[in-house]
């Protein structure tokens, strides 16, 4: 396999967390909050999915980190077929 | 209609990055393509996780995502069924008794497991079928999409300030998801498919949970949704016994016969769209765990996308229990006027008029709840994430139906019709015009959806008729080593000839005869279409399994030296002995099955 798919969904989620997390902060008591019954929704789910992000990136790094110094991979011997 | 809400600079963002991660993934990957096989089947080497998440989100297109909550709201919780009645239990069969065929025996396709097993006219039946109507889900799904973009008038805004009329976001829309689709899927290949899949597994459950989260607390919690729904809605079972108690109009053994064993099993195990995730895995324990790993995410699907379906009703009926004052609903009065929008009248596209029944009542468009809802509850911001999430949906629904495409093309049609040896390199070529020419064909499907829809009605009711039986005749192939080539072909006409038959000769109540049964003549009508599609079912299946074991007693067997690998008493048992306790298939099906045996118990 190329490369860990959980790099990019890291990356992906750590940017729509802080993207979410800055734009409610810069929008706090805004009237569109309103509409998610007075809670700032932006602030407070954004910040999960940066925690999410962060720790995907986390673990993704770790591994690859382990395999670029030397240590054995964890996965199974994929019988690769023609 | 009263969308006046407009996306904001950050609902573009969000949208932006998350299509150019998407291509991201494709242009990172097209290094790694350099063999048909590393192209088409991934190489076999995608750890069980990822297979699992990928073989979850390939069937969550546009039909799960938006169907489901439409569903939801129409018949209430017993939509459940199709989850933990149907896929699950199909899901654990596959991957304990069914993989180890598919995976084992190096097949590269399920039409091409049928050539191993049986013959090729066999194959050859199966590979038509499933290309033809994967293209043509892969069209209404596209179609389906490019509608509500339209019909909620998502993306006005923009097309206004670049003054292109209206009527271009629909052509736009069918053509940008077709460009990124087809981008993805030529770079990288299935691998690329799959990533995206797991990308977007992330991505629903990131841009719905906070949807239900806001929906539940403004019901009132389950107490709130269950006080304001009839006891029906809120049971999957206790209706059963007659199909007049139940909104679903179904009576158990149909329900359990026709949608848990004959259609679920039908679906799970044996459509190419979803096995071949699993086939794509990188060892033979890693291909059986990837539909048990599926299944617990899917167990708590209905959460997400048929819970929306049952608040949004809720919220519309403010008559069933209003004024009970409960201090768990925030802001009762000024949530009241706006509920009447979360589930829309249809609206003919033509006219802009709203579509009337016979008695002068508005029709309801379910199919527009979860947007609706999105809309309604999200600030900007989220929006931007939800919507990207039911558009991602839309688009993976569509990428996996182009994978399974290209490779029956490529192996199953073109490698074994058209040119039949050939390097390496031409086949290459060849998956990556398959590719192109899926996507083509798909654009054409979803155009010819919206032109015709009648036509694509009746070609969905003959798929139907195509796929009901497909189970009987890959149960007798892998568990009775005595069935022969003869036997499944011909078994599998009849089975759809009596599909075809039984729809014919039965109606729902109140249809006219036509599309909906009853076109040979009337013999009997059922409470519900539902219950005639459970029926039809179950014709299907049960011709199609006799017809094949008398031809097959008829007809000269296999011997059985051929039939190693292919067939259960045939084939050396996988040890299981060296995985540990989580990694052992038996062992992750019974707890699979257990825990929605509770589900089902908890909803009863």
């Amino acid at each position: 396999m190329g490369f860990d798919i959980r790099l990019p969904i890291g990356y992906l989620f750590t940017i729509f967390g802080a993207l979410l997390v800055l734009f409610g902060l810069f929008t706090a008591n805004a009237d569109m909050y309103q509409r998610s019954l007075g809670i700032n929704i932006d602030l407070w789910w954004g910040g999960v999915l940066l925690i999410f992000g962060l720790l995907m990136a986390f673990v993704a790094r770790k591994a690859q980190s382990r395999i670029q110094t030397g240590q054995p991979e964890r996965r199974p011997p994929s019988n690769k077929s023609t | 209609m009263n969308h006046s809400q407009e996306l904001q600079w950050i609902d573009y963002l969000v949208m932006i990055i998350y299509f150019g991660f998407v291509l991201g993934i494709g242009f990172v990957l097209k290094r790694f393509m350099r063999t048909s096989s590393e192209f088409l089947t991934a190489g076999r080497s995608i750890p069980a996780w990822v297979a699992g998440l990928a073989f979850l989100s390939a069937n969550l297109g546009a039909q799960e995502v938006i169907g489901m909550a439409a569903s939801g709201a129409k018949y209430g919780i017993a939509t459940s069924h199709f989850y933990w009645l149907g896929a699950i239990p199909a899901m654990v069969f596959v991957g304990i008794f069914m993989m180890p065929f598919y995976y084992g025996s190096k097949a590269h396709s399920v039409p091409d497991y049928l050539l191993l097993r049986f013959d090729k006219k066999t194959r050859s039946l199966n590979a038509m079928t499933f290309a033809v109507m994967t293209v043509m889900s892969s069209g209404i799904s596209m179609y389906a999409m490019a509608l509500l973009i339209q019909t909620l008038h998502i993306f006005d805004a923009p097309f206004q300030m670049l003054g292109l009329p209206n009527s271009w976001v629909f052509h736009v829309s069918i053509i940008v998801s077709a460009v990124i689709v087809l981008g993805y899927i030529v770079l990288g290949g299935l691998t690329s498919a799959i990533y995206n899949e797991v990308l977007q597994f992330f991505l629903i459950v990131a841009g719905f949970a906070p949807l239900v989260f806001l929906g539940l607390r403004n019901v009132g919690g389950w107490s709130g949704l269950k006080e304001k729904l009839p006891s029906s809605f809120v049971h999957a079972w206790s209706g059963m016994g007659s199909p007049h108690n139940n909104p679903l109009g179904v009576e158990w053994f149909s329900l359990v016969m026709g949608l848990g064993f004959v259609l679920s099993f039908g679906y799970w195990c044996t459509d190419f769209l979803v096995v071949q995730r699993a086939m794509a895995a990188d060892s033979m324990s890693a291909a059986r765990r990837t539909p048990l790993i599926a299944a617990v995410p899917k167990m708590l699907f209905p959460f997400l996308v048929i819970l929306p379906g049952l608040i949004a009703l809720a919220l519309t009926q403010p008559a069933h229990s209003a004024g009970s004052g409960e201090s768990s609903a925030p802001k009762s009065a000024e949530v009241a006027n706006v509920h009447e929008s979360l589930i829309s009248p249809q609206v003919n596209v033509e006219t802009g008029q709203v579509v009337k029944d016979k008695e002068g009542n508005p029709v309801l468009d379910y199919n527009t709840v979860i947007p609706q809802m999105l809309l309604h509850y999200f600030p900007s911001g989220m929006l931007g994430l939800g919507l990207t999430a039911l558009l991602a949906s839309f688009m993976s629904g569509m990428a996996g139906n182009v994978t399974a495409f290209n490779t029956v093309c490529t192996y199953d049609i073109y490698r074994a019709y058209i040119r039949k040896e050939a390097s390496d390199e031409h086949y290459f070529g060849v998956a990556h015009f398959m590719t192109v020419f899926g996507v083509a064909l798909s654009v054409g499907a979803a155009y010819f959806a919206a032109a015709f829809n009648n036509i694509m009605d009746i070609l969905q009711l003959v798929f139907a008729f195509v796929n009901a039986p497909l189970f009987a005749t890959f149960l007798l192939g892998m568990f009775w080593k005595r069935t022969t080539g003869h036997g499944a072909f011909f078994g599998l006409l009849s089975g759809i000839t009596a599909a075809a038959v039984h729809q014919g000769l039965t109606i729902p109540e109140g249809s006219v005869p036509g599309i909906k049964g009853g076109w040979i003549a009337i013999v009997n009508t059922y409470s519900s279409e539902m219950a005639q599609n459970f029926w039809t079912a179950i014709f299907a299946w049960t011709t199609c399994f006799l017809v094949t074991i008398v031809i097959s007693l008829a007809t000269k067997p296999r011997p059985d030296n051929e039939l190693k690998g292919l067939v259960y008493s045939l084939t050396e048992r996988e040890r299981e002995e060296s995985l540990a306790w989580y990694q052992r298939p038996v062992l992750l099906g019974v707890v699979v099955l257990c825990l929605t045996l509770v589900l089902n118990i908890i909803f009863f």
